[in-house]
């Protein structure tokens, strides 16, 4: 049973309550692929999509999500609001408190701003990532396509390479995937992949290979092009050969190993682009689980404030 | 006007005086300390129990005035200090404008003189307008009254501006209070590096920020001769080379806050902001190494940092949060607790780290209870137990990380020139 007003990371909870968004995912995956779009469980509300950082595919994941199962969806347009012209984030989530959404869907550049907006607002705060602290849906859609894959958690090595230090993704999968069993090694430039992160519980590894030999899942992660200009690696050429992912690479991977990133994928320097077709690339499914996973959140979130009425 | 303080252990490094002594005050002036003192007096505090030390001075200080008002101003910040033990206080000059000419200076001595009730001894700025561009007017401000120079709040980047000033300091005989932090490397850090911010996501300050530039002035202040103190000192690093500079002879002093002592990166709760203060909590074995540093007197000063902000600047996010704490109304308590009670430090220590030595390196006749001197007094009870309560603060603003911290120690009077300023009985 779900017990918190808002849904901001996966660092808190527990296995139960990942099982448990994951068991209603697959439920709403199944009705939605079905084309059985009526018999998908459906809720009333509000729900606001505040988006301080650009990201066209996870606020229409959001958006279509929050459609699916019956909530009225509305975005605020970050780029024409005052927000551009020095207002507050107090201030942008005080006005749209009081407007009476039940959900606010945010993403922010700051970390810790979920954990401040669920703070302030009567809303539940649902994060679609904050800084580089986390990414929680991402990781649950990840986890989604890794438990439909693999059937269980247990004893799977996921690899994950590149810009470890700034991924909100890889924490959050970190976290969650911890959680459940399975062991992560991170892998990609010192300069990004720092030590101290085997105190939360991953393996770190510079050489791909090694990283790579033996794994059931193998992640890349989008390189940011500020990454190369703050002076990190010397350019993304160097980058893709070293830590770029190929259908070579992949060889040292366990036989029905899975490729997964996500997206979207810059290819030619985390991905090779061969790699566009693979047959082991469960990229454009991680998407559709993306969906699923959202549905999940937000309804669970719903019944919540349901509840509580 | 005659105060007779009996009884009271007075500690009071400038004499070497720790034991049981009465201590009279007559108009603004101390006349007599003895065993035994056998006199009518206008009011009389029975001091059992007690400690009287010279007024506290605190070198590091944030009045917020002129510009930041909302905040603190230097009334507010004088209560606060006075509430606090402390009878003198240095405020920094990075206000608005900041503080780097005469007519700033003397505007800054204008307002203490009508609202502030403690000792006001104004820091001017190292650079014109802090810009690390041109030297400040040093001289002309040196005339009007400052005490010391700061670019607080960062450092003077600039190597060769900052080697002239330093030279330049050197024929008005004031101390450079040194901020020491390589800008380039700090980025936009908010907590210390390491697994506390890998965790939270946030950017972090590695102890190279601190240890480069503290490195940098020690090697200018041994080639030019001038007297270097270091600011709220907080890495290990710091501490080595400071020691090594002192042992060497070099001209340095150094201070370190409470919070650098009582608090690791570790007592991070979340995305508090009040635990956002530059420089930031460091690891263990940074606090071990101040400690020692401490008790073997390596460190000279205890001295606040006291960095006022209003709530409404503080919450928001780390990254967007103001760095700072405010500190003159627990420093006390702190170090009481963390320090004396401890054993780290004896009170005769801390009577020197926050009164003798500050007035020491400030050059000002302060900081001792010899006969004859200005009556700047206070009178703690260390045995006072309780905990942290922001809402008693008599500063405009409440950010501590220590609110319901138990403490133990507190100030029961505070004399300026002879002039109760404070007495817990109003509380
Ligand atoms: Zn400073």
């Amino acid at each position: 049973m779900w017990n918190y007003k808002d849904f901001i990371g996966i660092k808190n909870l527990t296995k139960e309550d990942i099982k448990h968004i994951l068991d209603l995912s697959f439920e709403m995956k199944q009705q939605m692929i079905n084309d059985k779009a009526r018999e998908i469980k459906q809720t009333r509300g509000n729900m606001t999509t505040l988006f301080f950082e650009n990201s066209t595919r996870t606020k229409h994941s959001f958006y279509m999500a929050g459609q699916n199962i019956g909530l009225r969806v509305t975005d605020l347009a970050i780029g024409t609001s005052s927000v551009q012209k020095g207002e507050s984030l107090m201030d942008t989530l005080q006005t749209i408190d009081s407007m009476g959404t039940d959900i606010i869907v945010m993403r922010h550049s700051e970390s810790g701003s979920q954990e401040f907006a669920a703070r302030n607002c009567k809303a539940s705060i649902i994060s679609a990532g904050d800084g580089t602290n986390e990414h929680p849906t991402q990781a649950l859609l990840d986890a989604m396509t890794i438990l439909d894959k693999k059937g269980s958690f247990e004893g799977l090595k996921v690899t994950i390479a590149g810009d470890i230090l700034h991924s909100r993704v890889a924490k959050s999968n970190l976290y969650l995937l911890n959680k459940m069993g399975a062991k992560v090694t991170f892998t990609g430039p010192t300069t990004l992949v720092p030590k101290a992160i085997t105190q939360m519980g991953a393996k770190v590894c510079y050489d791909l290979k090694e990283s790579v030999k033996d794994a059931d899942v193998v992640m890349g992660l989008r390189i940011q092009m500020e990454r190369q200009n703050s002076g990190a690696f010397p350019d993304l050429r160097e980058y893709n050969k070293t830590y770029g992912i190929d259908g070579a690479i992949f060889d040292y991977a366990k036989k029905d190993a899975i490729l997964m990133h996500p997206a979207p994928v810059n290819w030619g320097v985390e991905l090779d682009r061969s790699l566009f077709t693979a047959p082991y690339s469960v990229i454009s499914e991680q998407v559709t689980n993306g969906v699923a996973v959202r549905m999940a959140v937000l309804y669970m979130i719903m019944e919540y404030r349901n509840n509580r009425k | 006007m005659r105060i007779l303080i009996r009884n009271g252990r007075v500690i009071d490094p400038a004499t070497n005086r720790d034991g049981k002594y009465d201590l009279l005050i007559e108009d603004n002036k101390i006349i007599e300390v003895s065993e035994k003192i056998d006199t009518d007096a206008d009011k009389i505090i029975n001091a059992d129990n007690l400690w009287v030390m010279p007024g506290l001075i605190d070198m590091h200080v944030h009045l917020r005035e002129p510009g930041f008002e909302h905040k603190e101003t230097i009334e507010t910040g004088s209560k606060s200090a006075a509430r606090g033990g402390f009878t003198s206080i240095c405020p920094m000059p990075n206000t608005n404008p900041p503080i780097d000419n005469e007519f700033m200076v003397e505007y800054i001595k204008v307002k203490a003189e009508r609202e502030a009730i403690v000792n006001i001894l104004p820091v001017g700025a190292i650079t014109k307008g802090q810009l690390g561009e041109e030297m400040s007017n040093i001289g002309n401000m040196a005339a009007a009254g400052i005490v010391a120079l700061s670019e607080d709040g960062k450092s003077v980047m600039n190597a060769n501006l900052y080697k002239k000033a330093m030279i330049y300091s050197k024929n008005y005989n004031l101390p450079i209070l040194a901020h020491c932090e390589e800008k380039s490397l700090a980025g936009k850090g908010v907590i210390n590096a390491g697994s506390k911010a890998l965790e939270l996501g946030l950017s972090g300050i590695s102890n190279d920020v601190e240890d480069i530039i503290t490195i940098r002035d020690i090697i200018l202040a041994e080639s030019t001769g001038a007297r270097l103190h270091l600011c709220h000192l907080s890495t290990e690093g710091a501490v080595r080379f400071l020691k090594e500079a002192k042992q060497r002879g070099v001209l340095v002093t150094a201070e370190v806050c409470p919070h650098h002592f009582a608090l690791t990166v570790d007592d991070i709760t979340g995305y508090d902001t009040n635990y956002k203060m530059n420089p930031p909590l460091r690891n263990r074995n940074d606090v071990d190494a101040i400690l020692e540093a401490l008790k073997s007197d390596i460190i000279d000063v205890i001295a606040t940092d006291h960095a006022p902000h209003h709530e409404y600047e503080k919450n928001t996010t780390m990254d967007e949060a103001p760095f700072g704490i405010v500190g003159l109304e627990t420093a006390v308590a702190l170090t009481i607790t963390e320090l004396v009670d401890k054993g780290i430090i004896t009170p005769m220590q801390m009577a020197t780290k926050m009164s003798f030595n500050p007035a020491k390196i400030l050059g000002i006749n302060k900081g001792t209870l010899s006969e004859g001197s200005i009556a700047d007094v206070v009178i703690i009870d260390p045995n006072f137990v309780g905990t942290v309560e922001p809402e008693k603060f008599a500063s405009k603003s409440k950010n501590t990380p220590f609110k319901g911290r138990s403490i133990k120690g507190r100030v029961n009077y505070t004399f300026v020139s002879g002039i109760v300023v404070y007495d817990v009985a109003n509380e």
